[in-house]
């Protein structure tokens, strides 16, 4: 089978193309940590000495440290409202008739592809017209939008991978549906359920758009960042800021995506093993 | 991130249909919450926002009746059309780059990689989940005027003194645009490249087909699914992008987002924000459209 084996064997150029793909996808962000640790004010080569003053200093403010207490409220806040609102929602659409459920579904997502800017000055429009004062709950309101699409994204393939004869066999055995919720499909969704709850953190905590509109004197650490781009002399220091975040990030994303997939995989690819190759 | 419509329902044959009604119900029920948040904070702010679009402004209050002007002013002014035609020039530009760029490398995990591919496919998508305000960030870093493409290029003696055009202009936003939005590009071509029936390559193959051949009959065709959806997953948000523009920009730079927030800040007429959001909106939905047309198209092609 020389014409099957043409398929699947390996590609010298597109090897090489991926590699070079990924190392651009990173490299442009590897450049925050690196000139984070760079001991000058300026931002270019040659790199000047090695220093963790930056860090240090960032350390010191304490409008670094109420805007990370603010973000992390609102990131915690939003995560958990937005995972239970999305297991409802993929428990909904997955184990009910619904009509126009596809509607529904695609109503959750436009905020995925929506810019965030009509959504923000939208908001930003009916909180000053019903005489909201803008605070954290506001900026929550609009994460709260934002993250939906993720979380239900994360949870329907879960809901979806699910065995329906898990739940009847409880039902049969006698559970109530509340208990059946809680004894059998809770365990069996709990990794979509932590993914989502990770994930929808990330995005509160790195979202800027909404929290740009929507926040007041209490910023987010985005709004602390943006508002420090300003002034050059405060330019290593937000590099220090966002290597701390960039990290934070990609390790609960990691985390995140790694349980997220596990026990998917199988599903997400019915295809059969690979002929063995001639 | 596709949104994947559910289709998984049981079929319950022999079910009553007060039953079924029950079931609907509850399912009502369970999404009752969901709804009335994306109520409360999608379709009324978007209901308060149109008409606003009809207001003016009137010093620092808003004279209610309604009224065109703003739509008037959008068209008869040629700055408000110009920052629009920019706006689609740019992301045109970033997302036919960013869909020919990501189109090898879906390819790649999709016929090329047999182990561990989610972790490809985790790795790939990664960066789209950190900080989008950051990312944006890192091409500043870049492309600033001290950045690091300058420095190097002035310590190798390619150049005399620092490249000005690459900061603050529509290459830094477009270069942005394409990095920042790859992984969304990703994922619609992979899952599309992943569904082709490998037998069918196998058939072009027998029936004499060459490798280019192959790829522009069969493989191409049944990808466009794919390359439909990833445009208008990156063409449509990158139209109103706010962030890239305003960070690398500059003046030529600028695009309707920043259009948008200028009316909501500085020159502080909201009407007319509202109006031209409005404007974006309806833009946005007549692209949508084009895409649902395309994608039906495209399906019966394929089919």
């Amino acid at each position: 089978m020389r014409s099957g084996s043409y398929i699947t064997r390996p590609n010298r150029t597109l090897q090489i193309y991926a590699c070079v793909f990924l190392v651009v996808l990173y490299v442009p962000v590897l450049f925050i940590p690196l000139f984070s640790f760079n001991d000058s004010i300026y931002v270019r080569f040659p790199l000047q000495g090695f220093t963790t003053n930056w860090y240090v200093d960032l350390m010191g403010r304490d409008a670094v440290w109420d805007a990370m207490w603010n973000s992390v409220r609102v990131g915690v806040c939003v995560a958990v409202i937005s995972t239970v609102l999305g297991v409802l929602t993929a428990r909904a659409i997955t184990r009910n008739r619904i009509p126009g459920q596809n509607a529904v579904v695609a109503f959750v997502m436009l905020p995925l592809v929506i810019p965030g800017i009509i959504f923000g000055v939208a908001l930003l429009v009916l909180l000053s017209r019903l005489g909201i004062p803008l605070s954290l709950y506001t900026v929550a309101l609009g994460h709260l939008i934002v993250c939906m699409p993720f979380s239900v994204a994360t949870l329907l393939p879960r809901f979806e991978g699910m065995d329906g004869s898990m739940e009847e066999a409880s039902a049969d055995l006698g559970e109530n549906g509340w208990w059946t919720f809680w004894r059998v499909t809770f365990p069996i969704v709990l990794p979509g359920i932590v993914a989502s709850l990770l994930l929808t953190f990330i995005v509160s905590f790195d979202e800027f758009i909404m929290a740009f509109f929507l926040s007041s004197t209490e910023t987010t650490l985005p709004i602390y960042i943006w508002s420090q781009l300003r002034f050059p002399r405060e330019f290593p220091s937000v590099l220090a800021l966002s290597s701390i975040i960039l990290t934070v990030s990609f390790v609960l994303v990691f985390i995140a995506l790694w349980i997220g997939r596990t026990g998917l995989i199988e599903k997400d690819h019915p295809r059969p093993p690979e002929a063995p190759k001639s | 991130m596709t949104a994947a419509p559910a289709r998984h329902i049981r079929a319950r044959g022999g079910l009553h249909g007060a039953l079924h009604r029950s079931k609907a119900f509850r399912g009502y029920a369970l999404l009752s919450p969901a709804l009335v948040v994306l109520f409360v904070g999608v379709v009324v702010p978007f209901l308060i926002l149109l008409m606003m679009s009809f207001w003016t402004r009137q010093g620092f209050d808003f004279d209610t009746t309604m009224t065109t002007l703003n739509y008037a002013r959008a068209v008869d002014e040629p700055i408000f059309g110009t920052f629009l035609l920019r706006s689609f020039w740019v992301s045109g530009i970033a997302t036919v780059a960013t869909v020919l760029l990501c189109y090898p490398m879906a390819y790649y995990v999709a016929f090329h990689v047999h182990r561990n591919k989610m972790l490809w496919i985790i790795l790939i998508t990664l960066p789209f989940w950190t900080s989008y305000l950051l990312r944006v960030f890192a091409w500043r870093v870049i492309l600033g005027y001290e950045g690091v493409i300058n420095a190097s290029l002035l310590s190798m003696g390619f150049i005399e003194k620092p490249l000005a055009f690459l900061l603050y202009s529509q290459t830094a936003v477009i270069i942005t645009l394409a990095h920042a939005w790859a992984a969304f590009a990703i994922l619609p071509l992979y899952v599309s490249l992943e569904k082709i029936d490998r037998s069918l390559l196998e058939a072009a193959a027998d029936l004499g087909d060459g490798p280019v051949r192959r790829f522009l009959r069969v493989t191409l065709p049944l990808s466009l699914p794919g390359v439909i959806a990833a445009t208008f997953l990156i063409f449509i948000p990158t139209t109103g992008d706010y962030i890239t523009p305003a960070l690398l920009g500059g003046p030529d730079g600028a695009m309707i987002g920043n259009l948008i927030q200028l009316q909501f800040g500085a020159v502080n007429n909201w009407p007319m924000g509202a109006a031209l959001s409005i404007i974006l909106t309806l833009w946005i939905a007549a692209i949508a459209l084009v895409f649902v047309f395309l994608t039906r198209r495209a399906e019966r092609v394929v089919a």
